[in-house]
């Protein structure tokens, strides 16, 4: 009884430490212009001081996998070591023209929506090597978007974990309800990544989220 | 727009295809400007593959006026209207091509279809002029 009261205490101790240090591939997905980099660079800059990538309101602004290695986060008593991995949106439909109106010449759109096809395809490549993901909506937007169920889907496929993060909630029109309607089976939380709003939250989702991994 | 052709595919003509001739034929008939309604929804690794093969399309179009743009897509069970989008799908998820009288998928170009919007239990197709 006593050897096993002691274990018991040991079990406590260490296992608290070490439990949640582990290293994990985190991805970012979801459509285009949903903040997947905002996100990213915001817990890099926090963690590492250094960003990400570039954001940009014209859309498929990251066109090409970013990384981010040796992320240590840090919260409460909890500890993990994440490799960041930024991916570009998902679209089904990709035409320069869209580009045009955010000012780019013919040329760079022309070279954009080039980019953009090969890092959705790319993006999808990806997702065999991801060990957890968070799916990033733009809350302003309509959750029920087959974008949205099919990299969901597809993660589920794979046996991946995934959690749900409505951003943009500091705009008008962020509706968080909705997504959590649309997806009630999993773990939703509402965050603006541009200001920071709700981050506490998120980094307890994400340390729920890595049990799974 | 002068016309618009909606074929009808039954499960019977996409089930017993393999996934690659399946996202074939679909894109196939996207290619000829037609709105396919399918009876059943895609796997989602072959939604993947439908989305993969879209990119290679329009990154191979001549970007002329009838270039192809991409898809339009999307999917409507009746029966889950209240439910999440993925409450009663999950066992689909895994068997691949799922058919059965309740599932639609609604697939287009995006060229013709300039979006789609989807509440759970109705679908708008908004068309280019």
């Amino acid at each position: 009884m006593a050897i096993k009261g002691i274990g018991d205490f040991f079990n406590k101790i260490f296992g608290n430490i070490f439990r949640y240090h582990k290293h994990v591939k985190l991805g970012f997905y979801g459509p285009p212009n949903a903040g997947k980099t905002t996100l990213a660079n915001r817990i890099a800059k926090d963690w590492t001081g250094e960003e990400i990538g570039t954001v940009s309101k014209i859309p498929h602004e990251t066109r090409d996998i970013q990384f981010k290695e040796k992320v240590d986060i840090k919260f409460d008593s909890k500890k993990a070591t994440f490799k960041l991995i930024d991916t570009p949106g998902i679209a089904t439909k990709i035409d320069y023209e869209e580009f045009l109106h955010y000012g780019l010449s013919t040329k760079e759109a022309k070279k954009r929506a080039k980019e953009a096809t090969k890092g959705v395809i790319e993006s999808i490549k990806w997702l065999d090597d991801m060990e957890a993901v968070i799916v990033v909506l733009d809350s302003t937007e309509n959750p029920y978007n087959q974008v949205n169920v099919t990299i969901i889907g597809n993660l589920v496929a794979r046996k991946i974990p995934v959690l749900i993060v409505g951003n943009k909630i500091d705009l008008r029109g962020a509706n968080i309800k909705k997504i959590d309607a649309a997806f009630p089976e999993y773990d939703v939380v509402g965050i603006s990544s541009k200001t920071g709003k709700n981050m506490e939250e998120f980094y307890e989702a994400l340390f729920n989220l890595i049990k799974h991994v | 727009m002068n016309n618009l052709t909606i074929q009808f595919l039954p499960y019977s003509e996409l089930a017993y295809l393999s996934s690659y001739k399946r996202v074939k034929k679909l894109l196939d008939l996207i290619n000829e400007n037609k709105i396919v309604i399918v009876q059943g929804k895609l796997a989602p690794e072959e939604e993947a593959d439908l989305i993969q093969e879209t990119m290679k399309e329009i990154s191979r179009s001549k970007q002329n006026k009838s270039r192809f743009r991409g898809i339009e897509i999307t999917t409507l069970n009746p029966n889950l209207k209240n439910l999440g989008l993925f409450q009663g799908l999950k066992e689909k998820i895994a068997s691949g091509f799922a058919g059965g009288r309740d599932i639609i998928t609604i697939i287009g170009p995006a060229a013709i279809i300039k979006d789609i919007k989807k509440d759970p239990s109705k679908i708008e197709l908004f068309l280019r002029k």
